[in-house]
């Protein structure tokens, strides 16, 4: 397929787009009555619900149902009953040493990377703001996030990059350690330090997007609350502990919250960085191995599965905070 | 392992099947192995070289759609070697090739999206396709016929699934190469051992000299440990030989087999040998954290004398490189532990699996299939060998690639197929790495194989 019949295809997709919508607001626009205006709005949400129920809910029904199935693809019709294994998976995911250590690894990142990404992101925002240097100081911690978790994470490969203490230094933290006369250091290897270092770097990435909201929650903070508590006496950490985080605290949820979803997603991080290997595994990075390595989608699905429900109360928690955030 | 690992980054073209365009003229189902025409004369009719093609008829405007993981910079070289197909028929080859090749391969066949014809490197996911896909397509006569006349029993064996002949062979490695520096090995005296024991003593000599005698590097990203998965597969190929070899592959003995601990044992006195390892990195553990690509480089510093890897290595040695038996760097054969299993010969390669029967498609299985193609594709570029025994060595043009083909068309070679890529991807490309990495690191021989065993699929 050349470049031309590509924006061909392209161009006759944008042309459909638009005909069905002009077919629609043709249709409706005559409705005038109480009742004729549901009609319009379901003839708009209907297409929307159309493509969610075949890009969201089909796939998501249709993985949960592989899940409680072995290893072997399963159609919907002609289902196979041998293959039916039925909590198997899930017993397996709790059960096995390996996948419980993918367990554990992907507590840890769920809980430090958005404490710490919202911490740095916060402390950065209140320190810089007012300040001469904010613009350049501000767009120095967003860099990273122009930068492609893959793209991060070699970087950062390169930065814990591990030879002997004799040899010439490849990367820039051992090199320092072998300045100052110590012995270098095995950052992706040793367990369980390793997965800590893993942290680091979305937290390198994520605390850009933690400080850019809640930097322009804080300059919203009404000044006249800020004067008051002024000549009250409040200052310094007790400006910031009485007034700057209550005043941000829908924001800071969001941050956090936010995080936390895409910390339970993390793939690039851990495939580039280590390959899953030392005890590095992740949730949403077994889940790739078991259903595309292995070929076993049974598993696979399961730990996608279970992804989907530690997200879940996450999302609905999120979706209600910003609701209040909008309704302020 | 997986084919060839020049992991360059290249994006991967989207994905867009060209499902069988233009339906063929007469088609007639001719059932198994048999072949379709397309009626009319092939434009190359006549000419010596399109011989075999002529059988197809004329095939203009049509298109054979391969998808493959071999991406750039290497895939121009194949693309080159398609000319002679093209003017022969008059069809056109549509290439893809993507570094997802593996994962996306099952995907797009169980979403009835199959390409028409796809490079597999691996025998364990052609079994794969068959069995739990049923859309591979029998392999047509004039492709088994090459197949029977050009490589043999070995070969064929792994294109063909449940007795049924499906993928011919397509392009070879050797995996049992240590790689060496000829500068370095004159300049000390040290001379191309011809037994393990030879090289053991040789290792000893050098590590006594001062110098790490060897370097070796397995991280290779999610695939990391597919090399010292290599390491054991060459010392079980040479301690127990190649029926034990195919029983261990096959599951018929225990994957901690006591004869496989024996060998892994083997590779244990060098890779986990602190005098021998890691020339010019660090020590044992740091094997794990060098990318394959950075392993035998130290050899270039002078810091390692030796690294065991594939024919394939050549391509990662710096630009300006001497690569020959007197240059900067070149291979030896691994050598024998006996004589008893004769020069065993680990290797890989692709086979070519067809998910359609038009005749444009079975015409280009023909043409991978046979000595014209093995001869085009040699003269178009470096860096690629097959065991293809109609594959004339001169007209090879690097001097691994001819030792290679040497060594692949040696009438004593034993060669086996590599025995990660033909195990379930449970183990072959799952546990086996991991374990492997983990014994690299740490853990013993006996715990790491039996924890191996515990995952195989019932």
């Amino acid at each position: 397929m050349t470049s031309t019949d590509k924006l061909i295809q392209m161009a006759i997709a944008v042309a459909l787009f638009f005909a069905v919508t002009g077919a629609i607001l043709l249709l409706t626009t005559r409705l005038r009555s109480r009742s004729g205006e549901r009609v319009q709005a379901a003839a708009f949400i209907a297409p929307s619900l159309l493509l969610i129920a075949i890009g969201l809910l089909y796939p998501a029904l249709r993985t949960i149902y592989q899940s409680f199935f072995g290893s072997s693809y399963e159609p919907l019709v002609g289902a196979d009953g041998a293959n039916f294994v039925g909590l198997d998976n899930y017993r397996r995911i709790f059960t096995s040493e390996d996948l419980l250590q993918v367990l554990q690894n992907t507590a840890i990142w769920v809980v430090l990377t958005p404490i710490l990404a919202t911490g740095f992101g916060l402390i950065y925002a209140v320190l810089v703001d007012r300040t001469r240097f904010e613009k350049f100081a501000k767009a120095l911690i967003f860099l990273p996030m122009a930068i492609s978790l893959v793209g991060a994470s070699i970087i950062w490969k390169f930065v814990y990059d591990y030879k002997a203490s004799e040899q010439g230094q490849l990367g820039v933290l051992n090199g320092l350690l072998k300045a100052v006369g110590l012995d270098t250091y095995r950052f992706l290897l040793t367990e369980p330090w390793n997965t800590f270092f893993l942290i680091v770097i979305i937290v390198w990435v994520q605390a850009g997007f933690a400080m850019t909201i809640l930097s322009a929650a804080i300059k919203a903070i009404p000044d006249d609350i800020v004067e008051a508590a002024k000549l009250d006496g409040v200052n310094g950490l007790k400006l910031f502990r009485y007034i700057t985080v209550p005043s941000i605290r829908p924001s800071l949820i969001v941050v956090l919250t936010t995080i936390s979803i895409t910390t339970l997603k993390v793939f690039d991080i851990v495939r580039t960085a280590t390959g899953g290997q030392f005890g590095t595994s992740v949730l949403a990075y077994e889940f790739y191995v078991q259903s595309f390595r292995s070929f076993d989608f049974g598993l696979g699905a399961a730990l996608a599965t279970l992804i989907f429900i530690l997200v879940l109360p996450i999302v609905v928690y999120n979706i209600r905070q910003m609701r209040r955030l909008e309704a302020r | 392992m997986r084919n060839i690992r020049t992991r360059k980054g290249i994006a991967t073209i989207a994905v867009v099947a060209m499902s069988g365009l233009g339906l063929a003229a007469c088609a007639d189902d001719s059932g198994d192995g048999g072949t379709n025409e397309a009626g009319g004369t092939a434009p190359g009719a006549g000419q010596e070289e399109c011989a075999q093609l002529e059988q197809f008829g004329d095939l203009t405007g049509r298109e054979v759609s391969v998808y493959t993981s071999i991406i750039a910079p290497e895939d121009a070289v194949h693309k080159e070697s398609y000319k002679v197909f093209e003017e022969c028929t008059g069809a056109t080859v549509a290439y893809e090739g993507s570094s997802e090749f593996e994962a996306q391969l099952v995907v797009r066949v169980q979403g009835g999206n199959a390409p028409d014809v796809a490079y597999i490197p691996q025998p364990g996911l052609l079994q794969t396709l068959v069995r739990d896909t049923g859309s591979v397509v029998e392999g047509p006569n004039p492709v088994s016929d090459n197949v029977d006349e050009f490589w043999g029993e070995d070969w064929k064996a792994y294109g063909t699934v449940d007795d049924t002949f499906y993928a011919a062979p397509l392009g070879a490695n050797v995996k049992s190469f240590v790689w060496y520096s000829p500068k370095m090995f004159e300049k000390n005296g040290w001379e191309i051992p011809e037994t393990w024991d030879d090289m053991i003593a040789l290792s000893d000599e050098i590590a006594d000299s001062g110098t790490k005698p060897w370097c070796a590097g397995i991280e290779s990203g999610d695939a990391t440990g597919w090399p010292t998965t290599d390491w054991l597969e060459d010392a079980v190929l040479r301690d127990a030989g190649p029926e034990v070899y195919d029983q261990w592959v096959n599951h018929e003995i225990p994957f901690d087999d006591p004869a496989i601990v024996e060998s892994l044992d083997r590779v244990g006195g060098i890779l986990k040998n602190p005098d021998y390892v890691n020339g010019g990195i660090g020590d044992v553990k740091s094997i794990a954290t060098t990318s394959f690509q950075e392993g035998g480089m130290p050899i270039l510093d002078d810091k390692c004398a030796m690294h065991r890897q594939a024919s394939f290595y050549a391509a990662q040695w710096p630009e300006g490189t001497d690569v020959s038996e007197n240059g900067d760097v070149f291979a030896f054969y691994l050598p024998t532990t006996s004589d008893e299993f004769g020069n065993p010969v680990l290797g890989g390669g692709e086979f070519v699996a067809a998910f359609s029967d038009e005749p444009e498609v079975q015409a280009f299985q023909t043409y991978l299939s046979s000595d014209i193609w093995a001869n085009e594709k040699a003269k178009a570029g470096t860096g690629w060998v097959s065991a293809n025994k109609g594959l004339d060595i001169a007209n090879l043009r690097s001097p691994v690639d001819q030792l290679s083909a040497e060594i692949l068309q040696d009438p004593d070679a034993v060669f086996r197929f590599d025995a990660s890529d033909q195990m379930p991807g449970a183990v072959g490309a799952g546990s086996f790495w991991t374990g492997m990495t983990d014994w690299i690191t740490g853990a013993d021989t006996e715990s790491t194989l039996s924890k191996i065993e515990g995952t195989w699929p019932s």
